[in-house]
């Protein structure tokens, strides 16, 4: 049995009672890596050395007693488009190969201060863009259920690095669904939390107006211990919000008897596999057992959701990705021509396909003559596509439907189709395009791979959505299962 | 002279740096002069993952610019990426306020030949300044220094409502004048806290489309901003004689060679794919705190001369004069603290002062009189106890050494001289030792005295009190 199996609050205890040390968490992730990282591929960047000695300090830290906190100890992963100090940082692109950071992102920052120990950088789809991982310039992520299969993406190596039991836990980063679709197809628990809860300073941005990150985890407890170590106000992030962040441990008490369950029609139609739907259709029985009631209801803007979202972060995308040029970090061309020369050079070979794809769309939206057509049409359908949620939630304490509309897809399948490959992400999208916080939880398993069903809540009412998603876990046991390694 | 034909038409933007002691979205400081490059962070330099916090001080000062040039303050303001590449543009994009700026709808008075004429304000907003590119010699290199980059900018665009390079001019002097009053900006032009593009087009008189308008880039001064106008008003009306079109393009002025050059023309024009900067949220401007604000506004210069020519009855021209300069007006009515003789008090600043500026390329910050040695040196004068003549002295003193006057006159000696009986034996010696001159008095003419006088007043070192030696030298001459 690996360490990793412990749920957060039995290694704190180990710890505090000296039958564990730091030092033996990090033994355990370079072992399970040892063994299996060369089929996952789920790092870009592994501090082998900077983890070690971060774990001899706090196991002194541990023998001279002084206090510590619950992520204390735990070894972790983080999404390489998250910044670290000194620890390279390459969003999964060629163009960032030689990037050291200057400073630590927000969260790292904190986690840091909550004495985790970071043991490398995951990978990712390029920048963050890409449903499946294949958009890696490095390599692509395997899904540890079936290695022929994709983790999802683009936070791919996030939930790879859980389900093979490499880190004890990790950060993701979700713009359309990227923490969720990967915690889906990898069968753990991924979470991303309402727009503004968790500072953005340090995320390399791909669409600043969605972008958010997020707790990957091998259960909702877990999660909930990591989102309450990262959440809240930020002064470094004008979009982050002043809210008090509750304590999200206290909100998983089990109950849910009572509880308003809103289930879309548009997310079990056309496009769902039969078997994901039926999967999620006997979770919903589970929650019904104990109290719970659904209703379908229709959120009728979701059809709309995926161009919305093409336009709107890709535009964002062509502003954000622009700094990139390779004259003051990253890789430049060898070019000694002009200006526009070195900057062509520099970004037709940094940038991935996909990338260049996403540049193109964005700047085409934004151009003078069709913003108003594309761009300004696209905040319209936003609006709208929120104020579904919002009718919803009048009535409804979460909407619940699959994270994704299949299980995780063999490699090679759909990456010269993008459009399809769009579609991974039909159901996730429109919660981002809202703001709202959700969490995709194991729910099932469809041929052996993993199904996950997305529990979506009310803006900064992520208690509800742990709550419910603890509720049933604790009734069911599909996040206690491991893919055989 | 072909200009005569047509009517020129003149819109200005023009870029003041506010002068808050952080840049706008970070902590960098924004002092000038600083060695290239020190004055940076990972948020001024565009680091992968870094976000924007708006500088409040920033947001203050530019709606003190804004009220102080008559704008309406906008309820909600909000920030857009103007997105281009340049070296000097780390993150590739500028974040500026497109279509919610901070001021709208704003006038200011200027005044050409005696006449006062209105200038629409279009609109004023903030934005971030750019990095300072320096091209080495030879052309192999550029450098760039991001010191400046985030420096808070507010850019005023005019409406096209200025007829010539003159009134052009008086814009700017008065723009410069109440950014300066409102202490939101150095504005100085040489150190590019001031700058300003020029749009320029002309039309046949009576014609009411806009002829097609060149933009003028690099004026590095008022006077540049005036030949650059100059020149091109003609350069176009030259075309348009020939039956020629003007072409819209973007022109550099040279101050060298005294002309402009076609930089880019309107199809090289960038798209810069403009929209809502979503690091930022929207700033809320409430009534209590424009309010606040607005309090903060001190007498601009235009209420300021007013009282000059009411209050203290200084003609016009000396008003406008004295007014235009914030630190100058500060200084008449800190003179006045000291006498009551204002006119005396502005005559002194018209001309000695302003003429030993001029001369030697000063700013009033770079010499050492102070109002206080103004106003009690115009005191010493009406008691008698320094001629005008000797004051010229004391007054270019003061201006070296920053000494009170009273000082000046001991340690130098220049009391004026009083006493009759002295002067008595200066005149006797001086009509003794001049017969020629005695004798043309005596034959009438006037002019003699002159000359006289002029002797006893280098024999008393100038320092023999006028009216006196005038009035004894025709005693001793008559009698």
């Amino acid at each position: 049995m690996s360490l990793f199996d412990l749920k957060l609050s039995e290694i704190h205890n180990k710890l505090h009672d000296k039958e564990l040390s730091v030092s033996d968490l990090v033994d355990q992730a370079f072992t399970s890596i040892g063994e299996r990282e060369d089929r996952v591929k789920a790092f870009i960047t592994l501090d082998e050395e900077g983890a070690r000695s971060a774990a001899k300090a706090l196991d002194s830290k541990l023998a001279s007693g002084e206090s510590r906190g619950l992520l204390f100890g735990l070894p972790a992963g983080i999404k390489d488009n998250i910044v670290t100090e000194g620890l390279r940082t390459t969003c999964a692109s060629q163009f960032l190969s030689n990037f050291n950071p200057v400073y630590d992102a927000t969260v790292v920052g904190k986690l840091r201060q909550a004495d985790i120990v970071t043991i490398g950088k995951l990978n990712m789809d390029e920048f963050a863009m890409g449903g499946s991982n294949e958009n890696s310039s490095f390599y692509p992520v395997r899904n540890p259920w079936d290695l022929e299969r994709v983790p999802g993406g683009s936070s791919g190596g996030s939930a790879a690095a859980v389900a093979a039991g490499e880190a004890y836990f990790t950060l993701g980063s979700d713009t359309g669904g990227s923490i969720r679709q990967p915690a889906s197809y990898c069968g753990v628990v991924g979470l991303k939390p309402t727009y503004g809860l968790v500072s953005r300073f340090g995320l390399v941005a791909f669409a600043s107006s969605l972008d958010q990150i997020g707790p990957i985890t091998k259960n909702v407890e877990d999660s909930a211990y990591v989102l309450q170590a990262i959440a809240g106000y930020d002064p470094m992030d004008s979009t982050s919000a002043k809210v008090d962040v509750p304590d999200y441990l206290s909100a998983l008490t089990g109950d849910i008897s009572g509880l308003r369950i809103a289930v879309p029609k548009e997310y079990l139609g056309e496009g769902v596999d039969a078997e994901v739907k039926e999967t999620v259709m006997n979770a919903l029985k589970v929650l019904e057992s104990l109290g719970a009631v659904w209703e379908e209801v229709s959120l009728p803007h979701t059809e709309y959701a995926v161009a919305t979202y093409y336009l709107l972060a890709s535009s964002e995308a062509s502003s954000n990705l622009a700094r990139f040029d390779g004259v003051r970090y990253g890789v430049r061309a060898d070019n000694s021509g002009s200006l526009i020369d070195l900057y062509h050079e520099s970004r037709s070979q940094g940038f991935g396909d996909e990338v260049k794809r996403r540049i193109m769309l964005g700047t085409y939206a934004l151009s003078s003559g069709y913003y108003d057509a594309y761009y300004l049409k696209a905040q319209k359908a936003r609006t709208l596509i929120k104020q579904d949620f919002d009718k919803v939630f009048e009535q409804y304490d979460v909407v619940i439907g699959p994270t994704a509309p299949t299980t995780a897809f063999k490699l090679d399948t759909q990456v010269d189709d993008p459009l399809t490959m769009y579609l991974n992400d039909i159901l996730t999208i429109p919660v981002s395009l809202a703001g709202v916080p959700a969490v995709s939880v194991p729910c099932g398993f469809a041929d052996g791979l993993p199904v996950g069903m997305q529990i979506i809540g009310k803006a900064f009412d992520e208690s509800t959505v742990l709550r419910v998603a603890h509720a049933f876990e604790q009734n069911t046991d599909h996040h206690k299962r491991r893919p055989e390694l | 002279m072909s200009t005569s034909k047509y009517e020129t038409v003149i819109g200005l933007e023009v870029h003041v740096e506010l002068h808050t002691n952080s840049k706008i979205f970070c902590g960098c400081s924004t002092a000038f002069g600083a060695p290239p490059n020190t004055h940076t962070c990972p948020i001024c330099l565009g680091h992968p993952g870094v976000l924007p916090v708006l500088n409040r001080q920033a947001v203050e000062y530019a709606m003190k610019a804004a009220m102080a040039l008559n704008c309406t303050i906008s309820d909600v303001s909000k920030f857009d990426r103007k997105n281009y590449f340049y070296p000097d543009s780390p993150k590739a994009y500028q974040i500026s306020q497109y279509d919610q700026p901070i001021g709208l709808n704003g006038w200011i008075d200027i005044e050409v030949d005696g006449k006062t004429k209105r200038i629409g304000i279009t609109r004023l907003h903030l934005e971030e300044d750019a990095g300072k590119l320096t091209h080495v010699d030879g052309g192999y290199a550029s450098l760039v220094d991001f010191n400046r980059v985030g420096t808070p900018l507010v850019e005023i665009v005019s409406e096209p409502e200025i007829s010539s390079p003159e009134e052009a001019k008086a814009y700017l002097e008065k723009l410069r004048a109440i950014m300066q009053y409102c202490e939101v900006s150095d504005v100085k032009m040489e150190e590019g806290s001031l700058r300003c593009d020029a749009n320029i087009s002309l039309r046949p008189w009576g014609q009411k489309e806009f002829g097609t308008k060149a933009e003028l880039k690099n004026m590095n001064s008022f006077r540049g901003v005036q030949r650059g106008l100059e020149y091109e008003q003609f350069r176009q009306a030259e075309v348009l004689d020939e039956g020629g079109v003007i072409v819209q393009e973007t022109r550099r002025w040279d101050e060298a060679q005294g002309k402009t050059f076609s930089m880019r023309g309107k199809e090289q024009a960038h798209d810069y794919r403009y929209f809502p900067d979503p690091d930022l949220v929207s700033v809320h401007i409430s009534e209590e705190w424009k309010e606040a604000v607005r309090a903060t506004i001190p007498e601009l210069p235009d209420a300021r001369k007013a009282r000059y020519t009411s209050e203290y009855g200084l003609p016009d021209y000396d008003a406008a004069v004295i007014t235009a300069s914030k630190p100058l007006a500060d200084f008449f009515e800190d003179s006045l603290n000291y006498t009551k003789d204002a006119k005396s008090v502005s005559n002194w600043i018209m001309g000695d002062l302003l003429g030993y500026l001029n001369a030697n390329n000063l700013e009033l910050s770079q010499v050492k009189i102070t109002g206080q040695g103004l106003g009690e040196m115009i005191g010493l004068i009406e008691k008698g106890t320094i001629s005008s003549k000797i004051a010229k002295t004391v007054f270019k003193e003061m201006l070296e050494s920053g000494k009170l006057p009273a000082q000046i006159v001991e340690e130098k000696g220049l009391v004026q001289i009083s006493d009759e009986g002295a002067i008595k034996s200066i005149v006797e010696q001086v009509v003794a030792n001049n017969p020629q001159s005695v004798e043309d008095y005596k034959a009438g003419k006037q002019k003699a005295i002159g000359f006289l006088v002029g002797q006893v007043m280098k024999e008393s070192k100038g320092k023999a009190n006028p009216a006196l030696v005038n009035k004894l030298l025709v005693e001793v001459l008559n009698g």
